[in-house]
């Protein structure tokens, strides 16, 4: 049977959203264009995409990402989306929630609910998700070092409110791989840390059916100034490790694969970035069979979440960034993304203002209702150019891939442990970003507004105000929560972590919603692990 | 200041935030011009700031802020080194926004690079702090 044919009996057994698939004029159009033989969508290497019918069945999920203040005040704001039509929460926590550190600690001082929620113990969570039934909305929560000790509190939430495990549905980041090598969000050393990442793993696959309990991110790599490439290989290689890590603890390849998802960025090279995506797809598909021996078509297809670059938007003349994100997003789609987020204009001055964000949505919205690319998936595929440099990023990313496994001695998992202990990975990305910013130094590179067309940079927008009352909200309520809860039941969970943290074969999700329940906070639970993990330091940069 | 000696420029992150490529850049943008770059790097508090400031004897110090707590982080900072006794200038690099400018410089911030700067910008501006610097304790 031609590759058409298959696609074809995929294709008719897809759900279709009703509206007319034809041009502005009213050509009408197929739903996917080349020859016979060529590669589809939805099938084997699953270049065009991981679907048959692409965005005519479903558009991609407008997932933007906020969140500020005190639980109370985030969960104002996403009663408010719920309101609005809206059904996926995402939430964003402050920076140190997300290094696991309490309000109170020394180092929290100046950043608790600044750029994100803060939250300390299991009752910030209660609050965070008051009055929204977690069992019919789906939550993606960005968060890495602490992940395993806000899932618990996230799935104590649900049992406290008596949703199945089993409904529980969202996404939590949980790649720590990527904070060693970019967004440097770590704590422990990288082998516990892909220990919690693990169990993570095989308590979601044991529990939760409907949560993807990983997204392999590239994202930050891009933005810590690697090139598409590195972002490509870097972010695979990081992905293959975590199947081998959790191969090597026993689980069945099709048993999680289906669920690990993945989070690209897109840069403002507009074709380099729809050939990353395709790389991306025919390179994890690759792989899993190959490597891997995955044989679920759904262990196969690689499905990716995107969000426009905010390393390419400027200060200066900063109205141009909006310009800028349309292109990327563009990309995004037409690269075949399954969800969406758009930055605000505003981000180089400032946190997002309501205003900007709004504006952020619409440009997604313009592209889904307005611009027609959404009829016919891969648009670009079989274009000579295209298809020659989806071939050549393939081809430099399994570069990097060879050079890893030969560090690993043939394990992917040890190869990028390896190259972050050599402090590999951060060279070779802070070397990108230095050759990136001579060529602006040397006007090699045109960026606008700020090395040319450098008229008309008069006005600034209005900015962001976060209240510098959020924190002293927080420590009272952390004071309160810590006054009112069972103090001996406290110390015996926190002596279980640590104990339970000595033995690797032990699954720790179970100890830390035992922690969860009892109000231990996320700093408790993290400086028990921490006792018995030690912590990680960045070898030192020359 | 003895005109033979390299000006040393202490590159930190203060509090939490992870974002280095800033800092990372700027530090060989200042190696390349021939400053002599200590690279304090990640999490660092403003008390070590202070003492690495004393140990290895730094004319002007670079922090480096992204995440919007510039006001209460970089403010801790001028306050640690003065506490310590030094007068070393303190830079600031990254995202600050304009409203917030005066308040940088009232707690004694010696000047802000935001994003975009050039290389020329970033020489200038840190050659101009030191000698600044400089030329005032020279007079006292």
């Amino acid at each position: 049977m031609s590759g058409r044919h298959e696609w074809q009996a995929e294709y008719n057994s897809s759900p279709l959203r009703e509206v007319p698939f034809e041009t502005m004029s009213g050509v009408p159009l197929e739903a996917v264009y080349g020859p016979d033989d060529a590669e589809f969508p939805g099938r084997w290497p699953y270049t065009r995409g991981p679907y048959a019918s692409m965005y005519r069945s479903r558009l991609w999920t407008m997932r933007q990402f906020a969140g500020f203040g005190t639980a109370q005040d985030t969960n104002g704001r996403f009663k408010e989306l719920l309101r609005s039509g809206g059904s996926g929460l995402s939430t964003a926590f402050d920076m140190p929630t997300l290094l696991g550190r309490d309000s109170d600690d020394p180092l929290a001082k100046g950043e608790v609910g600044r750029a994100g929620v803060a939250v300390d113990t299991q009752a910030d969570m209660e609050t965070l998700f008051s009055q929204i039934d977690l069992g019919s909305v789906s939550t993606s929560m960005t968060i890495n070092s602490a992940a395993s000790v806000i899932m618990a509190m996230y799935v104590g939430v649900g049992d406290r409110t008596g949703v199945e495990r089993s409904a529980l549905s969202g996404t939590i980041q949980n790649d720590i791989l990527k904070e060693y090598q970019a967004q440097k969000e770590y704590v422990f050393p990288p082998r516990p840390s892909v220990r919690l990442v693990t169990d993570l793993v095989r308590f979601a696959t044991a529990e939760l059916p409907r949560w993807h309990p990983v997204s392999i991110s590239g994202y930050h790599i891009r933005e810590a100034g690697s090139t598409a490439v590195q972002e490509l290989a870097f972010t695979l290689a990081n992905g293959f490790a975590y199947v081998e890590a959790a191969l090597q603890a026993d689980l069945a390849i099709d048993e999680f694969a289906p669920r690990l998802s993945f989070f690209f960025n897109a840069h403002i090279d507009f074709f380099e970035e729809i050939a990353k995506y395709r790389a991306a797809r025919r390179i994890w598909a690759h792989w899993m069979r190959n490597r891997y021996g995955a044989t679920d078509g759904r262990s196969l297809q690689l499905r990716f979440h995107t969000q426009t670059a905010g390393v390419s938007l400027t200060a200066q003349q900063p109205e141009v960034n909006m310009a800028r994100v349309a292109i990327e997003a563009l990309a995004g789609v037409l690269g075949g993304t399954q969800s969406l987020h758009t930055d605000s204009y505003d981000e180089a001055l400032a946190l997002p203002t309501e205003q900007a964000a709004r504006l952020a949505l619409r440009t997604q919205q313009v592209i889904a209702e307005e611009s027609g690319v959404v009829h016919v998936a891969d648009p670009l595929g079989g274009s000579w150019f295209v298809e020659s440099l989806t071939d050549e990023l393939e081809r430099q990313a399994e570069e990097v891939f060879s050079y890893l496994l030969e560090e690993g001695s043939g394990s992917m998992l040890d190869g990028v442990i390896a190259s972050i202990d050599n402090g590999w990975f951060c060279a070779e990305i802070a070397d990108a970003a230095y050759q990136f910013q001579s060529k602006i130094a040397s006007s090699r590179w045109i960026q606008v507004g700020v090395n040319g067309y450098t008229d008309g940079d008069d006005h600034q927008p209005p900015t962001l105000y976060v209240d510098p009352a959020v924190e002293a909200r927080q420590l009272a309520d952390l004071a309160a929560v810590k006054q009112s809860r069972d103090d001996e039941a406290v110390r015996r969970s926190m002596e279980r972590l640590r104990s339970e943290a000595v033995d690797p074969t032990i699954n720790l999700m179970p100890a830390l919603i035992e922690a969860a329940s009892r109000y231990v906070t996320v700093g408790e639970c993290m400086g028990a692990l921490e006792s018995v993990f030690g912590i990680w330091l960045e070898r030192s940069f020359v | 200041m003895d005109n033979d000696r390299r000006i040393r420029v202490l590159l930190a992150k203060v509090g939490l935030d992870g974002h280095d490529r800033g800092l990372r850049v700027v530090a060989r943008i200042l190696r390349d011009a021939g400053f002599e770059v200590v690279y304090a790097g990640l999490r660092q508090t403003p008390e070590m700031i202070a003492a690495a400031v004393t140990e290895e004897d730094v004319d002007v110090v670079g922090v480096s802020m992204h995440n919007g707590a510039h006001l209460t982080l970089v403010p801790a900072v001028v306050h640690a080194l003065r506490e310590a006794g030094l007068d070393t200038p303190v830079v600031v690099g990254g995202i600050v926004p304009e409203v917030d400018m005066p308040q940088m410089k009232s707690e004694g911030v010696a000047a802000v690079l935001g994003p975009g700067a050039s290389n020329e910008e970033v020489v200038a501006t840190v050659r101009a702090v030191a000698e600044a610097a400089a030329a005032t304790s020279s007079e006292t």
